[in-house]
């Protein structure tokens, strides 16, 4: 290739390389070609060489070596040679560069040359890439410039000092006169310009904003001049006289009149005759309507106007166009807020634009729809944003859910219908909902007491019908759990009752336990949802068994662990289990896992935390800190007391498989084996015995005293005594002051350990101190209840 | 303001891209692509405004041709909408042909319209004196 074959050439070569590999081939010599050139200082194809390194710099290859040529053909006293300069030197060149700084005497000398159009390259170059040194060295040319005469050398200064401006902010001042007395200019242009330099030193300093306030009237007059002249051949656009400058002098009338009630005073009738006047059929006429919403809704305007603004936006939304439509969507959405009223009028054209096929207009939409849901129309807005959720497009979905929730919690009329939305946004969104969603809805679901049956059997249908949305597969196994027995009595009165078998329940569950498309975290629900059925119904118990066994040897640790424990549930305290299930009507719910509420195995409250025979100890120890209340003895209540374990340990466990863990402890501390026996009665104190637990080789019992009288006693004391082939173990007592009247007891508890499985005796002698005086008592106890030694 | 303006064919090939607010050239490379791939990838029943990181760009196609220019977020979109089918009218009174290869009048109409991301000059003659007076003293 011949080294002065023109741009043009190169360009068509270049597009016509089929391959990257070729293009960059081609590039790579051209480039060769063009440094060896340089290197020549050769006159006569500088420029175009320069030109062609400028074309390879645009589509991406590197052209620094470019940089110096920029220079030398800036200094070159050709015009065509200073143009390509100039060009590469604001493509190539920044401040950072060192070869800027050599390119400022040029430009100085070029600021005052003879012909025009070298000073407005130098201007437009300066305006492009000059650093703040450079800026400050040319102020003074630069405002110079602006006096002259030359409308075209003008308007490119006042966009060079816009650029001063913004990089030496400083210097604004020297420009705020020149700034005035170019307001008085015919030619558009320049006063553009003017307007945009006005513009620029408003927003830069507050105290040109208050200087400039005053000129106010002056633009006033101009924007009438163009609103109300007649047919200008020199700036007509679609009908409209230099629209651009119009949507200037708005801009800067908005940032006159914010926050300033006389500057707005005085611009409320030209805004009002522009948005009157102003033809919105085409683009122009409407960018010029746009702008006047914007700047009346942004200055203190009177109420009228405000309501003119959005009857325009409300027209706009009518409009064809689509880029109108999007354009007016986002002007009420930063307005729905203050105006919510106005805007609640165009709430039809809002919901409708939901439809739209463009994705952008369909994002706005939702959200404004969402911003306008109130209470006197939730329920139609829910319903075309229920029709939006199933065809919405996939980026808009978790939005659009998580809006419908909260709109749903703050404005729900009624339970059922809330229950109702939710279930209707699992069924079609359920991938896209954040996880907080189904404990929320387990809770809300606890506390609707009289839709627990309709609401289950809603449940069971959609658990039947689909099991891929994993929060809905959740919330239905729990709720299968929980309210089994509604849904197998079928005494539905909201829906058309089904017969539901116990077998098809627990095909439903045994096919959300075995598919793959369960999380571990939906088997888990599963798993314990076939668990608490087992109290629930009376056939098909030892199909329950037998699933759960199955997962004893699951390979998901969580799967396996609860399984064993339910297993273990199942040998030892068969008895129990009916006790433990029933006891979880209130349970609040905690956030990590749903509310299990499941008994591992029954144990003591009473006991100390450091109890080593049993591995929920551990758990207790794990626990840590447990306040056990040592007031409550047998006759707590057992929902408090499995609201209190539930919620601590939310803190101390953090693992899924330790949640697992305590989410079994299950302490029954007070559905007694056998009734408490009265052992001592004597001046006011009583004892008492009770049989905790058994265990295979012994019994733990509690011993709980409590005093009648009308005085404290203290120093209260209880030693024990058993045959020998028994093991005692005595815990630490609660205390030693029995408070006066029974208004509180001392336990203590006692382990006793029972190998050989003799009949149990004991004796015990009491020790206490009652007004003053001393008493001691022993106490043989040879009738222990007889369930103690099994 | 105008952040910059580019040119592409169909093909997603850059015909002409000028800045107006300094960006590295790897960042420069990533913006092209991005920006492209979000404007080219629109169907026709789109608005012509899209959100792109803390720009909103502007797209017109006109046959083969895409326009597009990034803005910052205080700019009236259709105005800039506006701007840009006034510059492709001025390149069309000018180059009774394809413009493509005649890149550098390209930029020095676009310098006449476009100066440091404001408007200069929207009047067509106005804008191109200048250029043909050029014309002459090249000629001559």
């Amino acid at each position: 290739m011949s080294p002065s074959v023109r741009l043009q050439e190169m360009i068509r070569v270049i597009r016509s390389a089929r391959t990257q590999c070729e293009e960059r081939g081609v590039i790579q010599r051209e480039c060769a070609a063009i440094r060896a050139q340089f290197r020549q200082a050769d006159n006569v194809g500088r420029s175009h060489n320069l030109a062609k390194l400028l074309y390879v710099h645009m589509l991406g290859y590197p052209a620094h070596f470019g940089q110096m040529e920029c220079v030398r053909l800036i200094a070159s006293p050709r015009y065509s040679e200073k143009r390509v300069g100039y060009l590469g030197a604001m493509m190539l060149l920044d401040e950072k560069q060192d070869a800027s700084l050599l390119i400022t005497n040029s430009i100085k000398n070029d600021l005052s040359h003879s012909n025009q159009y070298v000073q407005s390259l130098a201007l437009c170059t300066l305006a492009c890439m000059g650093s703040a040194e450079m800026c400050r060295d040319l102020a003074p040319e630069i405002d110079r410039l602006l006096r002259t005469s030359n409308s075209y050398i003008k308007k490119k200064a006042a966009l060079c000092a816009v650029h001063i401006v913004r990089k030496v902010p400083e210097l604004g001042e020297l420009f705020t006169t020149a700034a005035h007395s170019l307001l008085s200019e015919k030619n558009h242009g320049v006063l553009h310009g003017a307007v945009v330099l006005i513009t620029e030193l408003c927003e830069q300093n507050p105290e040109s904003l208050a200087q400039f306030r005053k000129v106010v009237p002056e633009l006033v007059h101009i924007m009438k001049g163009l609103v109300m002249s007649g047919y200008s051949p020199e700036h007509n656009v679609a009908g409209i006289s230099d629209p651009f400058l119009q949507v200037r002098i708005l801009r800067l009338l908005r940032i006159l009149g914010r926050n300033n009630d006389t500057a707005s005073d005085a611009m409320n009738d030209l805004l009002a005759q522009v948005a009157t006047n102003t033809d919105s059929s085409k683009t122009a006429g409407s960018a010029v309507l746009y702008e006047t919403v914007l700047t009346i809704m942004d200055i203190k305007s009177e109420s009228g106007l405000r309501v003119l603004a959005v009857n325009i936006l409300g027209r706009f939304l009518l409009n064809n166009d689509r880029n109108i439509r999007y354009i007016s969507m986002m002007s009420l959405q930063k307005i729905v807020q203050t105006d919510h009223n106005a805007v609640q009028r165009h709430r039809g054209t809002i919901v409708d634009c939901l439809k739209d096929p463009d994705a952008s207009v369909k994002r706005r939409a939702l959200e404004l729809s969402l911003a306008l849901v109130s209470a006197v129309n939730i329920r139609s807005m829910m319903k075309e944003l229920l029709l939006f959720l199933s065809s919405c497009p996939p980026e808009l979905r978790a939005q659009a859910a998580s809006g419908i929730f909260s709109a749903a919690e703050r404005y729900a009329p009624s339970q059922r219908w809330h229950i109702d939305t939710i279930l209707h946004v699992l069924t079609t969104a359920g991938a896209d909902v954040r996880d907080e969603t189904v404990p929320n809805l387990i809770q809300l679901i606890t506390t609707a007491n009289e839709l627990h049956s309709y609401t289950v059997h809603k449940l069971y249908r959609a658990l039947v019908a689909d099991i891929s949305q994993q929060s809905l597969v959740q919330v239905a196994c729990w709720c299968v759990g929980e309210y089994g027995d509604l849904l197998l009595r079928a005494e539905c009165d909201d829906t058309e009752p089904v017969q539901v078998t116990e077998d098809d329940v627990l095909d439903a569950l045994e096919t959300v336990l075995q598919s793959h498309m369960s999380s571990p975290a939906t088997r888990g629900f599963a798993l314990t949802a076939t668990m608490k059925l087992s109290t629930r119904i009376t056939h098909n118990v030892d199909r329950i068994r037998s699933i759960v066994s199955i997962y004893g040897s699951c390979i998901d640790l969580e799967l396996q662990q609860r399984a064993v424990e339910y297993n273990a549930l199942f040998k030892k305290y068969d008895h129990m289990r009916y006790h433990a299930r029933r006891g979880s009507k209130n349970c609040p719910v905690s956030s990590d896992d749903a509310p299990q509420s499941t008994p591992a195995q029954p144990h003591s409250l009473d006991a100390c935390p450091t109890s080593s025979s049993s591995p929920e100890g551990d758990l207790l120890d794990l626990l840590g800190g447990l306040d056990l209340m040592p007031g409550e003895g047998c006759g707590g209540d057992l929902s408090s007391v499995f609201s209190v374990l539930l919620w601590c340990p939310c803190t101390v466990c953090d693992s899924s498989a330790q949640c697992g863990l305590w989410a079994y402890v299950c302490f029954l501390p007070c559905v007694p084996l056998a009734p408490s026996l009265t052992v001592y009665e004597k001046n006011g104190v009583t004892l008492r015995l009770q049989c905790d637990r058994q265990m295979d080789t012994g019994v733990s019992i509690t011993l709980s005293a409590s005093n009648s009288t009308d005085g404290d006693i203290t120093q209260f004391n209880l030693q024990a005594a058993v045959p020998k082939c028994v093991q005692l173990q005595m815990k630490a007592p609660s205390g030693d002051v029995l408070p006066a009247r029974a208004a509180g007891q001392l336990t203590q508890a006692i382990l006793l350990k029972n190998p050989n499985k003799v009949g149990l005796r004991m004796r015990v002698r009491v020790s206490y101190c009652s007004q003053g005086t001393n008493y001691q008592d022993t106490v043989q106890i040879d009738s222990f209840p007889s369930v103690a030694w099994q | 303001m105008i952040k910059f303006l580019l040119m592409v064919n169909k093909q997603g090939q850059i015909r002409l891209s000028k800045y107006y607010e300094h960006i590295d050239l790897a960042k420069r490379a990533s913006l092209e692509v991005d920006v492209i791939k979000g404007c080219l990838s629109r169907k026709k029943e789109e608005c012509s405004f899209v959100e792109y990181k803390d720009y909103k760009l502007v797209y017109r196609q006109y046959a083969s041709l895409f326009v597009m220019v990034g803005v910052s977020e205080n700019e009236n979109e259709l105005a800039v909408y506006e701007l840009v089918h006034n510059f492709v009218e001025v390149l069309d009174k000018y180059f009774s042909r394809v413009i493509m290869f005649n890149l550098e009048k390209v930029h020095v109409i676009l310098d006449e319209m476009i100066l440091n991301g404001h408007i200069v000059e929207t009047n067509k003659s106005r804008i191109l004196a200048p250029l043909l007076v050029l014309d002459k003293m090249a000629e001559s």
